[in-house]
Formats: C-alpha cells, sequence, structure tokens
C-alpha cells in the first residue's frame, strides 16, 4: 500500500509545484501580497509530501517489499538493515527521489525561516524553486518512477551492488547532493535578482549561508567519496580524474569561486553580475554532472543505469532553466551596474584574481571531460584525456592559485599597495622560502614540481596563521588573549580553517603523488615483505562468514622498528549477486598510509599462496584532513550571525551597493 | 559592444546543449578499426576442430568475406551465432578466429548449434586479436577482394545490422572485385 | 551521484587490480618504465583505466605484450607505439598535441590569460572614470565657495 501512497503523495507534489511556480512569481510581478505568501505556503506543502513520498520508499525498502520493482533490483533479505536502507538512494530512481527531497525541504526552509527578506525576493526564489522541482518530479514521473510495482512479486530480491554495502554509502551521496542542490537555491537567488534587476548587499546576505551550506556539504562529499574509493576498491587510488568525479569537481570550483564573489558583493557591491553568472553556473555544472552519469554520453567506470531518453529529458532540463536563466543574464545584466570602484591592489583584486583561476580550473576540467565528446560529434579522431592532461593544465592553475590564496586576506578592502602587503607576507615567505629549502635538502633539486608543491603548502598554512595571529595583535593591550579569541568572529575562523585545510590538501596531494611506493607478491604465510620502511608479514589465512557474504581473511603483522600492528585484509564474495569485492587492509597514520590488499586464492598464484599487493601511502590522510579542516571552517561561518540561514538580512545596505534601476 | 559579452553565456551554453545532444545518438565505447582500408595483418593458425583445415589471413582474398572474432565464453556471440548460420547458408564467406578460448571448448559449440564458418584458427593466447586491435568479441571484419580491412562490426550481428551496414557493403565490395 | 555510480562496470572488471606478480620483469629499471608506460595506456575494454590499474584480460595481454617488446629491446616510444598502431591514439591517457588537438591543450592557458586581460582592462577603465582627487588649492577653492 505504501507505495501507492508514495506514487500518490509524488503525483500531487507535481501538482503544489507547478503552482509554487506560477502564483508567487505572478504575485511579486503584480506586487500582490496574498500570491506572493501562497508561494510559501505551497513550499511548505511540496516539501511535505516529497518527505512522505521518499519514507514511503524507505518503508518498502526497509520492509522489505519486493513487490515494489526497484526494491526487488536492490535489496534482499541477508543485506543488513542500514544498507536495505542505504539502498533507497543507491540507485537512479530512489537518487532521484532523494534529490528532490532536498530541493523541497530546502524551499520549505526558505519559506519557513522569518529572516526579513524583501517579500518579493523570497516570492521569486520559492517560485523558481518550485519551477525547478516540477521539472525534476516530470522527469521522476515519467522516466524514473521509483514506485512502480512487480507482478508477480518475486520471493527475494537480487541484492545492492556488494561495492556500494558501506559507510560511504550513508554518507557520500546525501552530502554531494545538498551541495548540487545547495546550488540550486543560489540558482533560484541569481534569477530571482535578475527578474527584479537589482543584487544588492540584502541580496547577497540572504544567498550567501546556502552559498556556504552547499559549498560545506560538496567539499565534505567529494572528500568522502575519494576516501570511499581508496578503501573499496583496492589499488588506494584517491582520485581518477573519471568524468564523473569532474562532474562533482567543476561546481566546487565554480561554487568556491561564488563563495568568495558573494562576500564580495555583500562588503563592497561589487562583481555583481559576475556573482550571478557564477551561482547559474554552479547549479548548471551539477546538472550537467547528472546529465553525465545517466546518459551513457561518456564512458565512465561509476555506469550508472544509462538511459538516453532520460539524457534527452536531463538536456531538456538544461535548456529550461539555464536556458532561460543566461537568456534572462543577457537580457537583464547589461543594466545592472556595480557602483563600488577598487584599486589594482586591494582585497576586491585578490578576490577577483581568485575568481579567474578557478574559473579557469572549472573551464580546464570542463574542457578535458568533454572534448573528447565535441571532437567525436564534430567527426574527428577519437582521442582519451586522462589524469597525465590534468597534471600538466590544471596543477599549474591550482598551484597560481594557492600562490594568491595566502596573500589575498592579508590585503585591505578597496586600495592598498605593494609594500604593506610585504610586511605582511614576509613571515609566510619565509617559511615558504624553507620549506622549498628542506625539500630540495631530502628530493633533490630535480623535483621541482614536489618542491613547488611542499613551497606552497607552506606558504598557505603559515599565511592562513598569520591572519590569526595578526587579528589578535591588533587589539593588544585591550583585553586578555582569551578574550581576543573569542571577540575573533566565527566568520575569521571558518576563513582560516578553509585556508588550513586547503594547505594540508595541497602537502597530501604532493607526497602522495610523488613519494608512493607500491609491491605486488606472491605470498605464504610466515613470509615477508618490505614496504616504505616497513615490513609486512602474512601471519594467517582463514576463511570469515560476514552477514551477506563470505570472506577469505588474511592476517598480517607490520613491523616498523619496535614497534607493530596487525592489519588484514579480506577478499569477499557475495554469493546472491555472485560478486567479488576487496576489503584493504589500512593503517591510517598521520604521515601516512600502509595499505594491503590480497587476491583471491589461486588466482595468479601457486596453492596456499596469495598474490599480495602493498602499498606505501606518505601523508595520503592530509588528502581528505584537508577537505574537512574546509568543510568544518564551512561550518563555523555558517554559525556566524550574519551568515547563518535564515538570519536577519534587513541590516541595510551601503550606499556603494545601490543599483541602477532596470529601466521599465 | 558591452552588452554583447553579456549574450556569450547563453552561446555556449547553445554549443555544448548541440554537442551533447550530438553526442546522444553515438556510441563512445566503440573504437574506430586502425586497420581501416589497409591488409589484414599476416597469420596463420590451426582450426580449433580436430583434422579440419584451420586458415590464415591469405585465405581472405579472392572474394569478398567476413572476420569473425568470437570465443565460446562470449555472451553476445551467441546472440549473433543465428545470424550466421543464415548467412552462411545464403553463401556468404564466413571465417571464424577464435579468441581466448579452449580449442574443445570452441569446437563443442561448433558441433552443438551448427558451424558457419568456413574454417575456424584459434587464436588461444588472443596475440592476433590483438594485432587486429579486437577490443571485445564479438567483433566482425569486412575484407575486401583484395584482403583489405573495410569496416569492422562492434558487437553481434543482428539482422538490422545486415540489412541495413553489412549486406550494402559487401554487395558493393563485390562490385569492386 | 558521484561513486555511486560506482562501478557497476567495476564490479566486473576491479577489485583484484593489476599487474601479477608473475608478469613482472627481473630487472627492477625495466619493470619501472613498463609500469611507467602502462600508467598511460587506456584500457580499451573497460574505458578510463589504464592497463596498470585494470585486471580485464586484455589489459592483461597488452601489460605483457609491453615487457615483451621492452625485454626485446625496445624503447619507451616504440613499446609503446606497438600498441597504439593497433588500438589508436586513443589508448594514449595524455592526447597527442596535433591540430584536433590544440584547443584542448592551449584551451587552458588562453582562458587564464583571456581572464586576466579583462579584469585588467575592467579595473583600469573603471579607474578612469574615477574623478582625479583636486588639488589642495581646488580643494581650498571649494570651501570658500560653499562656506562663505
Amino acid at each position: 500500500m505504501s507505495a501507492e501512497i508514495g506514487h500518490f503523495a509524488l503525483l500531487l507534489a507535481f501538482a503544489v509545484a507547478v503552482a509554487q511556480f506560477a502564483v508567487p512569481l505572478i504575485g511579486a510581478s503584480r506586487g500582490d501580497p496574498a500570491l506572493m505568501a501562497f508561494g510559501r505556503a505551497a513550499a511548505g506543502v511540496h516539501g511535505g509530501l516529497i518527505l512522505l513520498s521518499f519514507l514511503c520508499l524507505m518503508a518498502a525498502f526497509a520492509g522489505p517489499d519486493f513487490s515494489v520493482a526497484l526494491v526487488a533490483e536492490h535489496s534482499h533479505s541477508t543485506q543488513p538493515l542500514i544498507y536495505r536502507l542505504g539502498a533507497t538512494w543507491g540507485n537512479h530512481e530512489g537518487s532521484m527521489l532523494l534529490w528532490v527531497l532536498i530541493l523541497s525541504t530546502f524551499g520549505a526552509l526558505i519559506a519557513g525561516t522569518d529572516s526579513g527578506m524583501r517579500e518579493s525576493l523570497r516570492a521569486r526564489v520559492l517560485g523558481i524553486q518550485g519551477g525547478i522541482g516540477a521539472l525534476f518530479l516530470a522527469f521522476i514521473i515519467f522516466t524514473s518512477n521509483p514506485f512502480k510495482r512487480l507482478f508477480p512479486a518475486p520471493i527475494e530480491g537480487s541484492e545492492l551492488n556488494p561495492l556500494l554495502q558501506d559507510p560511504g554509502l550513508i554518507l557520500h551521496p546525501p552530502l554531494l547532493y545538498v551541495g548540487y542542490v545547495g546550488f540550486s537555491v543560489a540558482f533560484a537567488f541569481a534569477a530571482a535578482a535578475l527578474i527584479e534587476g537589482r543584487a544588492d548587499a540584502h541580496w547577497a546576505r540572504a544567498v550567501r549561508p546556502w552559498v556556504l551550506l552547499a559549498w560545506t556539504a560538496l567539499t565534505a562529499g567529494i572528500a568522502a567519496g575519494s576516501h570511499w574509493a581508496y578503501y573499496t576498491l583496492g589499488w588506494g587510488g584517491w582520485w581518477f580524474w573519471d568524468p564523473v568525479e569532474n562532474a562533482s569537481l567543476m561546481p566546487w570550483l565554480v561554487g568556491t569561486a561564488l563563495l568568495h564573489s558573494v562576500s564580495v558583493l555583500e562588503r563592497r557591491g561589487a562583481l555583481i553580475s559576475w556573482t550571478l553568472l557564477l551561482a547559474i553556473l554552479a547549479f548548471t555544472l551539477s546538472l550537467i554532472g547528472t546529465f553525465l552519469v545517466r546518459s551513457g554520453v561518456l564512458t565512465s567506470v561509476h555506469a550508472f543505469a544509462v538511459d538516453p531518453a532520460r539524457g534527452i529529458f536531463i538536456l531538456g532540463m538544461v535548456v529550461g532553466q539555464t536556458g532561460i536563466a543566461f537568456a534572462l543574464f543577457a537580457w537583464r545584466a547589461p543594466h545592472m551596474r556595480s557602483g563600488a570602484l577598487f584599486g589594482a591592489v586591494s582585497r576586491e583584486s585578490g578576490l577577483v584574481a581568485n575568481n579567474i583561476l578557478l574559473a579557469s580550473a572549472a573551464a580546464t576540467v570542463f574542457l578535458g571531460t568533454f572534448y573528447p565528446v565535441l571532437l567525436d560529434v564534430t567527426g574527428g579522431d577519437k582521442v582519451s584525456v586522462g589524469p597525465p592532461y590534468y597534471v600538466i593544465t590544471f596543477a599549474p592553475i591550482m598551484a597560481a592559485l594557492l600562490l594568491v590564496l595566502a596573500a589575498g586576506p592579508m590585503l585591505r578592502w578597496r586600495r592598498d599597495n605593494w609594500a604593506h602587503l610585504w610586511t605582511r607576507v614576509r613571515r609566510p615567505a619565509l617559511v615558504a622560502a624553507i620549506a622549498a629549502l628542506v625539500t630540495v635538502l631530502v628530493a633533490g633539486v630535480g623535483k621541482l614540481p614536489v618542491v613547488a608543491g611542499f613551497a606552497l603548502a607552506a606558504w598557505v598554512l603559515a599565511g592562513a596563521v598569520a591572519i590569526l595571529v595578526h587579528r589578535w595583535r591588533l587589539g593588544s593591550g585591550e583585553g586578555s588573549l582569551v578574550r581576543r579569541l573569542r571577540a575573533t568572529p566565527p566568520s575569521v575562523y571558518g576563513l582560516v580553517l578553509g585556508h588550513l585545510g586547503m594547505g594540508i590538501l595541497a602537502a597530501g596531494v604532493t607526497a602522495a603523488s610523488a613519494f608512493s611506493t607500491d609491491r605486488v607478491a606472491t605470498m605464504r604465510p610466515g613470509q615477508s615483505v618490505a614496504i616504505g620502511g616497513v615490513t609486512a608479514r602474512l601471519d594467517s589465512v582463514a576463511p570469515v562468514q560476514g552477514p551477506n557474504y563470505q570472506a577469505v581473511r588474511a592476517n598480517f603483522t607490520l613491523i616498523h622498528g619496535d614497534h607493530a600492528r596487525l592489519i588484514a585484509s579480506e577478499r569477499r564474495f557475495y554469493p546472491v549477486s555472485g560478486t567479488r569485492t576487496t576489503a584493504a587492509g589500512i593503517t591510517d597514520g598521520v604521515f601516512g598510509n600502509t595499505y594491503v590488499a590480497i587476491g583471491d586464492p589461486g588466482d595468479g598464484a601457486p596453492d596456499g599462496a596469495l598474490v599480495v599487493r602493498l602499498y606505501d601511502h606518505p601523508l595520503v590522510g592530509w588528502i581528505w584532513a584537508g577537505p574537512m579542516l574546509m568543510a568544518l571552517g564551512g561550518l563555523f561561518s555558517l554559525t556566524d550571525r550574519r551568515h547563518r540561514i535564515g538570519a536577519p538580512v534587513r541590516m541595510a545596505a551601503t550606499s556603494s551597493s545601490a543599483l541602477m534601476p532596470v529601466p521599465a | 559592444m558591452k552588452r554583447l559579452i553579456f549574450i556569450v553565456p547563453l552561446v555556449v551554453l547553445a554549443g555544448v546543449i548541440v554537442a551533447f545532444a550530438a553526442g546522444l545518438q553515438r556510441d563512445p565505447s566503440i573504437l574506430p578499426s586502425q586497420l581501416l582500408n589497409r591488409p589484414l595483418p599476416v597469420f596463420a593458425k590451426a582450426s580449433v576442430q580436430p583434422g579440419q583445415p584451420g586458415f590464415g589471413s591469405t585465405a581472405l582474398r579472392g572474394q569478398p568475406a567476413l572476420l569473425n572474432v568470437w570465443a565460446s565464453w562470449c555472451g553476445a556471440c551467441k546472440v549473433e551465432h543465428p545470424e550466421l548460420m543464415a548467412l552462411s547458408s545464403a553463401g556468404v564467406p564466413i571465417y571464424g578466429l577464435v579468441w581466448k578460448d579452449t580449442a574443445p571448448a570452441a569446437a563443442q559449440v561448433l558441433d552443438t548449434s551448427g558451424n558457419p564458418y568456413r574454417a575456424t584458427a584459434d587464436d588461444a593466447d588472443g596475440r592476433i586479436g590483438i594485432d587486429l586491435g579486437v577490443t571485445g568479441a564479438p567483433e566482425t571484419f569486412v575484407v575486401d577482394a583484395r584482403g583489405r580491412v573495410r569496416y569492422k562490426q562492434v558487437g553481434p550481428i543482428t539482422p538490422e545490422v545486415w540489412a541495413t551496414t553489412l549486406s550494402p557493403l559487401l554487395a558493393r565490395l563485390r562490385a569492386e572485385a | 551521484m558521484v561513486r555511486t555510480a560506482l562501478l557497476l562496470l567495476l564490479v566486473v572488471t576491479a577489485p583484484a587490480a593489476a599487474v601479477l606478480p608473475a608478469e613482472q620483469l627481473a630487472d627492477p629499471v625495466k619493470e619501472a618504465r613498463a609500469r611507467a608506460i602502462s600508467r598511460d595506456l587506456r584500457c580499451v575494454q573497460c574505458q578510463n583505466q589504464s592497463i596498470d590499474d585494470s585486471d580485464a584480460p586484455i589489459a592483461h595481454d597488452l601489460r605483457v605484450i609491453l615487457r615483451e617488446r621492452i625485454s626485446a629491446g625496445a624503447t619507451d616510444a616504440e613499446a609503446q607505439d606497438y600498441i597504439v598502431r593497433r588500438y589508436g591514439s586513443y589508448v594514449l591517457l595524455k592526447p597527442p598535441l596535433e591540430a584536433a588537438t590544440l584547443p584542448l591543450w592551449l584551451g587552458p592557458a588562453a582562458i587564464v590569460g583571456l581572464g586576466a586581460v579583462a579584469a585588467f582592462v575592467t579595473i583600469a577603465r573603471r579607474r578612469e572614470t574615477t574623478p582625479t582627487p583636486l588639488t589642495p588649492a581646488e580643494t581650498a577653492r571649494v570651501d570658500t565657495l560653499l562656506d562663505p
């Protein structure tokens, strides 16, 4: 019964979404308060209906109710409950339902919080959110109905892909979706601003928490996905430059640019049309990411249920949403003027440099991802664009970004000069020089990228620390250090954490790329292999029974000097789907990981022996610790009173951000 | 002039959409053959069936023929098998390269479901397949009377593929020869 | 859905990844060369993985062929070319620089350059429209005019 309720709720939600789209937009253009208020009510109902629908699907999975086709395809009674629940979004249809659930929840939040946002702005934002919701609901209802029944119902289902039966499934997709969908709010704000013909500090203050939230979730989501791949795929890779990964990286890069440009708009009333463009782009790239995965236009190791019909529908949505937004942009944006001026050396200029580099990085990823498609449809050769391309093109842009990153926050708003900047970056520059020197001594002069990588990481870390030191010194004389620590607003801590995270990420990527080593060996119990200064001894091999799999577990002792650690790697067999997975044995250390993965007994090795792959990954943990710190910084900023979702945004706009009204 | 800049995003988007829409019509996993309009690499191998003659690259000369790469472990090969049987009895010369398989397993398939091939060649280690640029089974090369590769079909030969692509091509090659 | 997409294909092709002990060359220098080449060659069956990462049978065959070439004295370029001749430049994860890939290789630098120029022009032009500050003499005159 619950499937029918869920399906019916979905259909109702579609009708409500259409109303949410049309009524408040008309209301706002007529200035009719009743019609505008309708948008808030509709957004609440819309959110409630989709929540009901989602819970119905979850209940079907929890059951498990195999008369629902989706459940029968992705669930099995031996599957642990947590993965039966996770399977709700571990498939195309359910993940789209999760997408609209987050979308409509955000809509309800915008409607429900008393933020003092201009009613006309709120009505327009809700209207556009309703429009996006209606399109996605139509997509689900017409091409990807999750509630389809099977008759006769099978007694047992086929299980969820075993690689997905992992805590990563509980974390990664929802975080990523909060990120993608969060950018839809920024998109709706941008489109509303274009319709209204004004984007001022009031607007920036209202949209900034959403951008922050989306960025924070996306940062954490990408890191979670990368870590998940690292430990499940059994060969220790953390980023593959696969189209599907690029699809999440592009919105992140543009979203990061947006996060910074919104702050310029909020503080100084500059970069208005650029900010609107970024807001539209961040969501568009999220949409194109969806298109990529589900359409079959590119080959990816992450092949989803590929269906060109869905691809055409999603393409239609891109045309319908981004096309209209860009048309609005072409029509309205030329009439919007940014009032604030700034000098060539100023905080604003630093942020402009940040934006150019981030946008170029995103464009590079876009080019690398889609150039093969472009060349193919224009009748050219088939080419592949793989990791070596990005090392040559993307890495230098990111290096330039790191260079700007440490100096930017030290610049004064409006107007500054080089001499002043130098007095403030002197110490971080010294730290960077020392880091470069040490790297040369350890690794040799020949490895320029490595030297640059560590020097830049040190430069960024020292620069972030210098911000805090400078801030605390400013108040010297008045009050204790503790008081000064307290007086520093959370958003400053957010900035510092974000930049520290970037430095840590840079160090981790540099070390893991340059100094990782691996070995593959045939081992019998009792034998040892040396890897990265550690000796790994295979102690025993034994069968293990899991809840829904059988495994062979190999126990290792890692000996490093006087220390010994025990780790185990498993090779699992899931009889229901007949698939095999590897569970790697990993020592998570601050300075690096030792990673051990076994092959199937008898596969490539004589009787009684195992093929064992051993990896030494220096500083690899920093690759995920860095983004987690960035996400933590995002959370800190969100707690800042000014950036809290629903925080009063009435605070008057400064005169410098006044806009020229659009001629009627 | 200044207004034009604001139209750029719209124009770029239009281009991207057109490219994607065109991309949807294509299968990105199919690779073009490097052998197009070039002679087959030289090989000669024994048959998978004991006592039967094998064949080599020179066998595919004199008249247009099909070189079908298959294996007993390949599911899609079973899909195209009835079509190959029909073509064979209609007189189309088909040669079977048995790719990365064991001879007895392949011979058993021919014994139980019929043999559409003029001759078979046993490429157990897959080296001929690699020389041919084979990425998976089944693949079928259309070879002209002079022994040059003129087309590569990736995936099973369905009646539709035969009617729309291979049959007209073979007719043209026969006219050439 | 990045990694949830996770790998319907990988289920078939991945987990017990890559190079097996029996494939390796005894000479560590040659083995390292073979690894380096195979890391930049795309697996033709599983797509988007290098033949070094893939455990698809054909990736195994290609790795073995690469090592045979290297053992037979081929240079890195010759060994790589052996495979490119059979499968096309498609297998190169680093696309060759040629007319058709010029936009791909020059694009990133061009975009950064264009962005920088656009920003400079915008900032410089705006500065011109800012009124130049008054000289002290002019300020004094304004003061007298406004404040008689």
